[in-house]
């Protein structure tokens, strides 16, 4: 329990260390500073903002106006107080497929590196046959099958369907890693494979597996989004997905007034998504010693 | 070493007839392995759309009913239009789907007034390579090259700018670029109305060596493909750069300026060729990525390819036409892997030395 139990300390420490670097970094500063604002909005602001749920007809489709800072949709509902209750289903599935697609590729990933053998063949081949598969059709398909108003099991499909091509950077990340002397140190004290896992290897991969926690978030809100806006599956709740989905089927490329009922779930996302990867790029400087050391 | 690190070599190792053999038992692994994989995806895919709810009749029908039709008239319109035998257990199904495609018969479309799934591919899939394999060329170029500007002027505002506009082009998804994309040229810029640019081909235009065909599949093309580079040249551009400035803190970089070589022959031979190594082998997965993309870009440009064939096909369950893109799929994403493994060899002279010696 105890080598399992200890690694903590090793993480934190390592986590106060990846925050050092990320606040000397101006951009990836800011984006965690817009991260923040984003979860704090989208968590606080449906108990705040009353919700859009009758339609305006006295107010459809105007463009921004001190009333309406982005404007109002075809039913007459403020585009911003949309997005603010529209960011809750983006973050859960965007945070709960990230950390399950990681999960499970460090898991394969670190077993095959780990084990060799008969197992790595065959989890590897599996890898290969699983990246063979176009991904985002398959995940169309398998999402007529669940209920998306679901959203937990919306993240475990995204997840169970995105893991392999990270499991294999993990495989070859364990395996350089086992070639370093003070892992090669460990096995020859004999010190056990949890040791060796989690307190030489994990805290030399954490922010590589970090900065791949938030591509698989950008990813997860990619076809998230991407999927409800195909019409391939019935809306659930809204977010920013049903917004741009509803203005974009009720015609909104063609009318200049419905503009902003695009642009505005599109700035959201779009926003999101990158506030996630210029977090991410001080990450890699962390992560490339090459980039580092050159400083 | 240095025989080894120098990228040039045109002389290859006689072969020995032993030597000849595992190659030729490699080629026969290889190639037995790349049918099973596009056995397993198959048979995946053939259980998968079929356990999706809805039949293939269900949906035909609700469209009727839908459109105003009653339920009887609709289930006789079924009856008659609909090429379809549902009642056979599941694997009896798939042994005679298995027959058929031995013998190269992908089946016929349930809802596409009968057409052969092979005629209704091989019309819609010339304009999704086309579309994506033009604009996947020019980005992975494009990308090569900013990425190494890049990566030779760091720390400079050039890496500055270059950097940002790559990662904010790679975190933007396609689909969004083609809404703003859209909303600018059509409604704020006003320099084509939307609904000219919809399809592939303007309507009455003929298929020929003519000015006015040529002009049109471009004209209709130009903003598919835009987003398309739009999407991709960001990661292109990143990855080059980190794999730039990788090769160019290598010794036989090192050794080439300590040697005098001139700046141009460096940047090509040496640092450019090993940089771009890692490149093309992510650009043979990528193709994998052609399908996945286009569906999306294609349903909002209504192109008429591969992708939006697919969208109907999943709207209206239309199996063999969904098996059938599938397969199509899985065959060049094999087919582009071992491609890729090829060309990684050939082009990397360290592997290739490896490889013989074992």
């Amino acid at each position: 329990m105890a080598a399992i139990t200890a690694p903590f300390g090793s993480a934190i420490s390592e986590t106060g260390k990846t925050f050092k670097l990320i606040a000397r970094n101006p951009a990836s500063f800011i984006g965690l500073l817009v991260l923040v604002v984003i979860t704090i909005v989208s968590l606080v602001g449906p108990m705040v903002i009353p919700p859009q749920n009758h339609a305006n007809v006295a107010e459809i489709l105007e463009g921004p106006s001190s009333r309406h800072i982005l404007g109002t949709d075809f039913q007459g509902s403020d585009n911003l107080a949309l997005l603010v209750y529209g960011g809750k289903d983006i973050l859960e599935v965007a945070f709960v497929a990230g950390l399950l697609t990681t999960l499970l590729a460090v898991a394969v990933g670190s077993v095959s590196a780990f084990l060799g053998g008969i197992v790595d063949t065959v989890l590897m081949e599996l890898v290969n046959i699983w990246l063979t598969i176009p991904q985002f059709p398959l995940l169309a398909i398998l999402a007529t099958m669940v209920k998306l108003s679901d959203i937990f099991l919306l993240a475990v499909l995204l997840a169970l369907l995105g893991w392999a091509g990270l499991a294999r950077q993990i495989r070859s990340q364990v395996l350089s890693l086992k070639q370093r002397d003070y892992v090669e140190a460990a096995m020859t004290l004999n010190l056990g494979t949890p040791h060796i896992i989690f307190r030489e290897m994990l805290p030399n991969m954490m922010s590589f597996v970090a900065i791949s926690l938030i591509f698989a978030a950008t990813s997860a809100i990619y076809q998230q989004t991407s999927l409800v806006f195909l019409g391939l599956v019935p809306f659930s709740s809204a977010n920013w997905g049903t917004t741009l989905s509803l203005a974009y089927t009720k015609g909104a490329i063609y009318q200049s007034d419905a503009a902003w009922t695009m642009l505005a779930p599109v700035g959201a996302i779009a926003l999101f998504q990158l506030a996630l990867v210029s977090l991410s790029r001080s990450l890699d400087e962390v992560f490339n010693p090459r980039l580092r050391t050159s400083v | 070493m240095s025989t080894i690190s120098v990228p040039v070599t045109t002389e290859r190792p006689v072969s020995f007839p032993w030597l000849r053999r595992i190659t030729s038992n490699f080629l026969l692994r290889r190639l037995l392995k790349a049918l099973f994989t596009i056995w397993t995806v198959t048979t995946l895919i053939f259980f998968v759309i079929r356990a999706m709810p809805g039949s293939p009749v269900d949906i035909f029908v609700n469209d009727l009913v839908l459109k105003g039709l009653t339920e009887e008239e609709a289930m006789r319109r079924a009856a008659s239009l609909l090429h379809i035998d549902l009642s056979e257990p599941l694997p009896k199904q798939y042994v005679e789907f298995l027959g058929n495609l031995a013998r190269g018969d992908l089946g016929i479309s349930y809802i596409n007034r009968g057409q052969e799934v092979s005629t209704l591919i091989a019309q819609r899939l010339p304009w999704t390579l086309f579309s994506v394999g033009t604009s996947l060329i020019i980005s992975f170029f494009l990308g090569i090259f900013l990425g190494m500007i890049i990566a030779y002027k760091r720390d400079t505002w050039l890496d500055h700018l270059l950097t940002n506009i790559a990662a904010g082009l790679d975190a933007i998804p396609a689909y969004m670029t083609a809404i703003v994309l859209i909303i600018l040229i059509s409604l704020v810029w006003k320099i084509v109305p939307a609904g000219e640019l919809r399809g592939s081909l303007s309507a009455g235009i003929k298929p020929g060596f003519t000015f006015d065909f040529f002009g049109d599949v471009l004209k209709h093309v130009a903003l598919p493909a835009l987003v398309y580079i739009l999407a991709s040249v960001g990661s292109w551009m990143l990855t080059m750069k980190s794999s730039t400035v990788s090769t160019l803190g290598e010794d036989y970089v090192t050794v080439a300026k300590a040697r005098g070589l001139p700046e141009s022959r460096i940047i090509t031979a040496y640092v450019g060729r090993n940089a771009s190594l890692p490149l093309f082998t992510r650009f043979a997965l990528s193709i994998a990525f052609i399908l996945g993309g286009s569906v999306i870009i294609e349903k909002i440009f209504t192109y008429q390819g591969i992708g939006l064939l697919l969208t109907q096909a999943l709207y209206s369950r239309d199996y063999p036409v969904m098996q059938g893109i599938f397969l199509v799929t899985t065959i060049a994403v094999v087919f582009s892997n071992a491609i890729a493994d090829l060309l990684y060899g050939f082009l990397d002279p360290r592997i290739r030395v490896q490889g013989e010696g074992n």
